[in-house]
């Protein structure tokens, strides 16, 4: 048996990153791509919580995540594909429209 | 605690990947050493089965792909909630075939709207 | 801690609100591919609403706890008091769009159907007594505010705006699924009742870990309140949005965000309070400082009303950080005449968008009493009450927080929120100023449609009412949350 804590440092290391690549990426893709990472990641603690707890409810929260997830991706890319249709960047930078 | 932990059942999955990894990197080596080097503009074409490439590799695909892999991920992945109602069918009953029913009525409504709206219209 | 639970219809009789409200959108997108005039559909989602309003009326009496599958879900004063919040906000804010999107070429169905969504989100967060239930009502309205942000898809700004509250939204429910998890993972469970008794029985409160995911779950929540410092995004979504929507998301998701802020943080974690309050403190004071002090330097109406919609989110939140119920009190009752204040000033932004002219500029005021005294009056009333000005409603708001907070001993906090609020009064005042002591530009036409008089009307009435007599409105928050 792999330790609980073992997939706990997984899922922070796994989050880090989708933070770190929020932050630091300048493409509204890989932007979005940080964003599922980040998810995952919490997906990996509930399912890890869940079989150590011996509860459920942490593999139903990752079935509502996984389907809440999807439904942000599609509205995610609609809203890009959008945006591109009236100003074709994708990069972070130049979306500087509206500032005070 | 993690370092106490050694996961010694993985022994045989490290093993696979450890000799993988050395043929892999055993036969590039190989070939380095073995092979003449003589390039010229023919031998550094990219391989698109004898014919001269065309264009660049990478090209935009239509946005009505977009539409459509969008369409397919929700509806795809709303699937999901039927596995675990199918499994529990016995013990919910009638209540949860009502529910499931109410569940796939919904979707139902958002395939009539986006059908309705043009969004499976390929012209 | 697992339940084998046997599922009835009956359970769901405290959804019906929900589920009127999820049906008569469903009819609404349906109804909106069938009718050519935008008009029905508007009035089939009110409709709709109004019935959802009866049945959460009807349906228990007002404060009656009653609980719903397992006790995830919650139908007590607080939340329907939130309900009301939510029914009056999508009411007045398809009131005041009805003309409007019209102008910006958006009149879509989807949009009156969108609304109602949202709101039902809105509702389920109130409602939740569980984190799932909770993560998914937040969704629910988020992912339908996305969408409305950016419905004016032919213009940047709203792609802009969409796009930026997406990222930033989807980023903070990322923070609050962790904050789900991490407390999961230390109590076993996610109920909230649950959660605040193994604080007890584990003896977690002083926990880091658990302190961690707290905070996780308050970045999220002050995300979506747009407290400083995750506030970035607000003034840019303000302003991009169209201002129908702006209105709407600024009384809503706020409100929303205060109901769970509320019922998680007094529900689940009230043991906790010392720990949460030294997170609370710092941001409310920084809340206030950036949203009164930034406000000063703006030209635009929408912009300027987004930081002073920052600052409100500061005084609302010294209501929570006092941890007493009569906190939590004067909060809701914020809330409640914070809606009516807020919306009233949209309603006259927008009256002022026309065909070919935007009409967001504090310049374009200039003189507005010359030729629309009524507008004007409304504007300085509701300007008078967002500056915290007596009579108005406004006055009685900020009061109330104040002296709740100096009850639970925090002092300096209502001197530093004061101060602010004297700051903020300066940016409020140079509207009215503009509209009464400048000379008119040009001339300006304000676009007028029954609705939006009715809008106008109710808000206004009920900023003087509940200034005058604001006894009815207290009372109905303490019936509300003491039961």
């Amino acid at each position: 048996m792999v330790p609980l804590s073992w997939y706990i440092i997984l899922s922070a290391v796994v989050f880090s990153i989708g933070v770190i690549g929020f932050l630091t990426r300048r493409n509204l893709i890989m932007t979005f791509m940080s964003i599922e990472l980040m998810l995952n990641s919490v997906n990996i603690s509930f399912v890890a919580f869940s079989h150590y707890l011996q509860s459920m409810r942490g593999q139903i929260i990752v079935f509502f995540v996984i389907a809440v997830a999807a439904a942000e991706t599609a509205i995610g890319l609609a809203i890009i594909i959008a945006y591109y249709k009236n100003n074709p960047t994708i990069k972070v930078d130049e979306i500087n429209l509206l500032k005070g | 605690m993690p370092g106490t932990y050694i996961p010694s059942e993985y022994l045989p999955v490290a093993i696979i990947f450890l000799f993988a990894a050395l043929i892999g990197l055993g036969a590039l080596v190989a070939g380095l050493l073995v092979r003449p080097r003589r390039p010229y503009v023919q031998k550094l074409y990219p391989y698109e089965s004898g014919n001269p490439p065309v264009g660049e590799p990478r090209y935009k695909f239509s946005v009505k792909f977009y539409i459509i892999a969008m369409l397919f991920v929700v509806f795809d992945v709303e699937a999901v909630f039927l596995y675990p109602w199918a499994v529990a069918y016995d013990k919910l009953g009638i209540f949860g075939f009502v529910e499931m029913m109410l569940f796939i009525f919904i979707l139902l409504i958002g395939y009539i709207y986006v059908w309705k709206k043009g969004a499976f219209n390929w012209e | 801690m697992e339940m084998e639970t046997t599922i009835s219809l009956l359970d769901i009789r405290p959804l019906v609100p929900e589920l009127t409200m999820i049906c008569v959108g469903l009819i609404v997108i349906l109804l909106d591919l069938i009718v050519r005039k935008k008009e029905v559909v508007a009035i089939v989602g009110i409709a709709g609403t109004l019935v959802a309003l009866y049945g959460t009326y009807k349906l228990y009496g007002f404060y009656e706890p009653q609980s719903a599958f397992s006790g995830m879900f919650v139908l007590d004063g607080y939340s329907n008091f939130f309900k009301l919040i939510f029914y009056l906000n999508i009411i007045l804010t398809i009131c005041i769009s009805f003309k409007y999107m019209a102008i910006e070429k958006a009149s879509f169905g989807e949009y009156y159907a969108l609304l109602m969504f949202a709101t039902t989100g809105m509702m389920i967060m109130a409602s939740a007594a569980d984190l799932i239930v909770l993560y998914l009502g937040l969704e629910l309205m988020a992912l339908s505010t996305y969408i409305l942000a950016g419905i004016t898809r032919k213009r940047q700004r709203s792609n802009e705006a969409a796009l930026k509250y997406f990222f930033l939204g989807a980023f903070s429910s990322a923070f609050l699924l962790y904050g789900i998890s991490l407390t999961y993972g230390l109590t076993g469970t996610t109920n909230l009742r649950e959660i605040a008794s193994a604080l007890q029985t584990l003896d977690l409160n002083g926990s880091p870990i658990m302190y961690l995911g707290l905070i996780f779950m308050i970045v999220a929540f002050g995300f979506k309140i747009a407290l400083a410092p995750f506030h970035m995004w607000a003034p840019d979504v303000y302003e991009g949005a169209p201002t129908s929507i702006t209105a709407f998301m600024s009384v809503g998701p706020k409100a929303a965000g205060f109901a769970v802020l509320g019922r998680v943080l007094f529900g689940a974690f009230a043991g906790m309070q010392v720990q949460w309050a030294s997170i609370l403190i710092p941001m409310a004071v920084l809340t206030m400082a950036v949203g009164s002090i930034i406000a000063l330097a703006q030209t635009n109406i929408k912009r300027m009303l987004a930081y002073s919609s920052i600052a409100h989110a500061g005084y609302m939140l010294l209501g929570v950080i006092t941890g007493t119920t009569g906190g939590l009190m004067s909060t809701v009752n914020y809330l409640a005449i914070y809606l009516f204040m807020n919306i009233g000033a949209f309603a006259i932004v927008i009256m002022l968008r026309r065909e070919g002219f935007q009409g967001e500029n504090i310049e374009d005021y200039m003189g507005l009493s010359k030729s629309h005294p009524l507008a004007s009056a409304l504007m300085l009333i509701f300007m008078f009450s967002l500056a915290g000005i007596p009579p108005t409603a406004g006055f009685i708001g900020k009061f109330y927080v104040f002296m709740e907070v100096i009850k639970a001993g925090y002092v300096y906090l209502a001197i530093i929120a004061v101060a602010f609020s004297a700051i903020s009064a300066f940016f409020y005042l140079r509207v009215v100023m503009y509209i009464y002591m400048k000379d008119p530009k040009e001339e300006v036409v304000l676009t007028r449609s029954p609705s939006m008089s009715i809008a106008l009307a109710v808000t206004a009435m009920m900023v003087l009412i509940l200034g005058i007599f604001p006894s009815f409105l207290l009372n109905l928050v303490r019936y509300s949350i003491l039961g």
